[in-house]
């Protein structure tokens, strides 16, 4: 195992602050979120906060809809229902061109308006005064429309696909780093190069920049290369920069998922089950690196984890879900005493 | 065996490590010094007796192309991993292209060097118009959409004869010219010198263009796509267009191998754009070693040798052999009769069969490959070297 990461210091160019976040305000807010397959309701109206600065747990025993929930964030599935914003930004539902929405204003209300037209139209009315009126019943109903969105209105966008999720690529820009349960790292490319893909989204040199080697590829190169170093010393992988990704022991490979996501400069990081197939010293030493994420580098992290020990050692609040319904909510103790949740985990004669 | 091997390593370190510092440069050198070994071969014993030195830097100029399409195929399919079986397309598409732009059919007389690049991104563009509804399909299904673009476009030309000649195709493209400067006047059939060096400089810039690109932030999108396409999303990297980019660098490419192949034959017709083509550039990629521009550039060039000039060799050197006919039961086995170049997409076949079971990373393959595919080796080698190391 390589030396403890607690010795480590924070790469120079650290996390970047965008707009100020404010310690306990939530930086991530889900509203009502509802997932339906077919029939099953795998997530039901759940409402759930991550405060700024916290280190927040999802927990919940097998089929409790945790995955579904978390893929809603990670923006691999678009839920059926409900919102999400973070840091001010709709991740949930938002229009996937900033053009479509507006026509829709226009198309949605154009029959209704025909109709009046031809109705008021009828008698002497000429066929410019019916364009005229035409005309102005699509441009006092769209305005309507676009105010007031009458009920259905979000709804009937998802449907016809106007409005859709933040795409993984897109989340990551907002700011929204993650890692996943089956380790998924770049396995033939080594541990530098993933870090340096980490940082796709916090780079800007294109086709033409490479292939005439323009200053802002070269610069950029050689800070990414300086940068990426840094996120391997700092989550305690030293001297294996040119390793193989697949060559790397498991506990490493962990930690390269998480210098790989650290290096987008994300301001909340979602872990899904990062300590699963690890040894207690090992996992004491992830939740330590848990617990440095959050205290140097000021990221919100959100953990999805089997392993109680883990989730109530380092968690400052943990919501549970069962059957898709959030059961409980709050501190560590709160919840570990809540009859519900021992119910959930145990079955009814033991709460 | 482990000890020679970092003996050698460090060894060429120093070597290596300027070789990956003057990328560009090395290319050059390594062109230059091709340019001028390769036209000697007519010297060596076996070579003078098969024709001239001009046969010979023609069949080159000829080798050229296919080298160009290797490399741009390398693109979309060892770097970013979509497998194209329509490739020969957008090689259609970039020689009609100078068959309209500079040739009595159309009745323009575009310059081939403007040529070059128009024809680069007519067929980027066609990249792009095929890449964008079906980039979204992953490994087989796409496999089958590029095979029937590649069916499709020589059909196009093929039947669409009022603008195309049909099954004629088109004569009388104009030959480049340099307009007396270096005192050429044109390039000729007679004079296939000129031929050889432009397909030689166009390869060296198109190299040095994908080694730029390779060890780029597009570079590595390619490679993390390939590798794993969720996490690649998830890292920020937008599938599509990062995908879309791989498709039309392989379409220019290919594009631009077009309208230097269509001016120097002069003539085409939609035959010469089948499927065979497409599965000959293929092929050239994974005997050369997918990933490996170096490697894929020396595939194409052996293979290409193999099909246009080794087959006919063998021919003539089995009939020259007089050899008595073999009798085996019913099948007789005349070597004096044997036609070689009919049996070559067998030998072909043969090669590709014998490469995946004993060499599944080609010939020369790039270090990802080899790791990918030699797993189990590669952690015997790593054991050993922990243990020469302790």
């Amino acid at each position: 195992m390589t030396a403890s990461p607690a010795s480590q210091s924070p790469p120079a160019a650290g996390v970047s602050s965008g707009s100020p976040i404010v310690a306990g305000e939530a930086i991530l807010q889900a509203r009502r979120i509802t997932k339906q397959f077919g029939g099953l309701v795998a997530v039901r109206e759940v409402d759930f906060d991550v405060p700024a600065g916290a280190i927040v747990s999802l927990i919940g025993p097998n089929g409790a809809g945790k995955t579904t929930f978390f893929n809603v964030i990670a923006g691999l599935t678009d839920p059926t229902g409900g919102v999400i914003d973070f840091l001010g930004e709709r991740m949930v539902a938002r229009p996937v061109r900033a053009w479509a929405e507006p026509i829709f204003w226009f198309v949605l209300p154009l029959p209704v308006a025909l109709l009046a037209a031809i109705a008021f139209g009828v008698g002497a009315a000429t066929v410019g005064e019916v364009v005229g009126l035409v005309a102005i019943g699509l441009l006092v109903s769209s305005l309507l429309v676009a105010v007031v969105r009458p009920p259905g209105y979000v709804h009937l966008l998802r449907r016809v696909g106007i409005f859709r999720s933040a795409r993984p690529h897109e989340i990551i820009a907002l700011g929204i780093g993650r890692t996943f349960q089956n380790i998924r790292l770049f396995q033939n490319m080594t541990a530098l190069e993933n870090v340096i893909v980490g940082m796709h989204t916090r780079t800007r040199a294109g086709l033409l920049d490479a292939a005439l080697r323009l200053p802002r590829h070269m610069a950029e190169e050689k800070e990414s290369r300086e940068k990426a170093r840094g996120w391997l010393r700092y989550v305690g992988l030293r001297g294996r920069d040119d390793e193989l990704a697949r060559n790397l022991p498991y506990g490493d490979q962990r930690r390269l998922e998480i210098a790989r996501a650290l290096a987008s400069q994300p301001k909340l990081l979602l872990l899904d089950e990062p300590t699963a197939g690890m040894n207690p010293s090992e996992t004491t030493q992830m939740t330590g690196l848990f617990e440095q994420i959050r205290s140097e580098l000021g990221i919100t992290v959100l953990l999805i984890e089997h392993d109680m020990r883990v989730v109530m050692g380092v968690s400052d609040r943990v919501t549970v879900l069962d059957h898709g319904e959030k059961i409980a909510e709050g501190a560590p103790d709160v919840v570990r005493a809540d009859p519900r949740v021992i119910e959930a985990y145990l079955g009814k004669g033991a709460a | 065996m482990t000890t020679t091997r970092i003996g050698l390593r460090q060894r060429l370190g120093p070597a290596r490590e300027f070789l990956r510092g003057h990328q560009s440069l090395s290319i050059t050198f390594g062109m230059a010094i091709a340019a001028v070994v390769l036209p000697l071969i007519v010297l060596i014993p076996p070579f003078n007796g098969f024709g001239t030195q001009k046969d010979f830097v023609g069949g080159f100029a000829d080798a050229g192309v296919f080298v160009l399409l290797a490399i741009g195929l390398n693109v979309v399919v060892g770097l970013a991993g979509l497998l194209d079986l329509g490739y020969a397309a957008f090689f259609a598409i970039g020689a009609y292209t100078m068959a309209y732009g500079a040739s009595g059919y159309s009745g323009l007389d575009t310059p081939f060097w403007i040529m070059i690049v128009v024809g680069a991104f007519v067929a980027a563009v066609f990249g792009l118009l095929l890449g964008a509804p079906t980039l979204r399909l992953r490994g087989d299904y796409l496999a089958i959409v590029t095979l029937g673009f590649g069916e499709i476009v020589p059909l196009v030309f093929l039947n669409a004869d009022t603008y195309t000649n049909g099954t004629n195709g088109i004569t009388g493209i104009a030959q480049p010219s340099l307009y007396g400067l270096a005192g050429i006047n044109g390039f000729g059939f007679t004079n296939p010198w000129p031929y050889y060096i432009t397909v030689l400089l166009i390869i060296t810039i198109a190299t040095m263009l994908v080694y730029r690109l390779q060890d780029s932030r597009l570079g590595r999108a390619w490679v993390a796509l390939r590798e794993d396409e969720l996490a690649a999303a998830s890292m920020g990297i937008n599938t599509v267009s990062t995908k879309l980019l791989a498709f039309a660098i392989g379409a220019s490419t290919a594009g631009l191998a077009g309208v230097f192949y269509s001016a120097k034959l002069a003539s085409i017709t939609p035959q010469q754009f089948e499927f065979q083509v497409s599965f000959t550039a293929l092929a050239m990629v994974v005997l050369g070693g997918m990933g490996n521009t170096w490697g894929v550039i020396l595939g194409a060039f052996i293979v290409y040798e193999i099909q246009s000039q080794g087959l006919h060799q063998l021919d003539a050197f089995a009939k020259s052999l007089h050899a008595p006919p073999i009798s085996l039961g019913p099948i007789t086995l005349d070597l004096s009769t044997i036609n070689f170049i009919n049996y070559q997409y067998l030998l072909f076949g043969l090669a590709l069969v014998l490469m995946m079971l004993l060499r599944p990373e080609g010939l020369f393959p790039s270090r990802r490959r080899r790791e990918e595919l030699h797993e189990a080796a590669a952690d015997v080698e790593a054991t050993a070297e922990v243990i020469s190391q302790a």
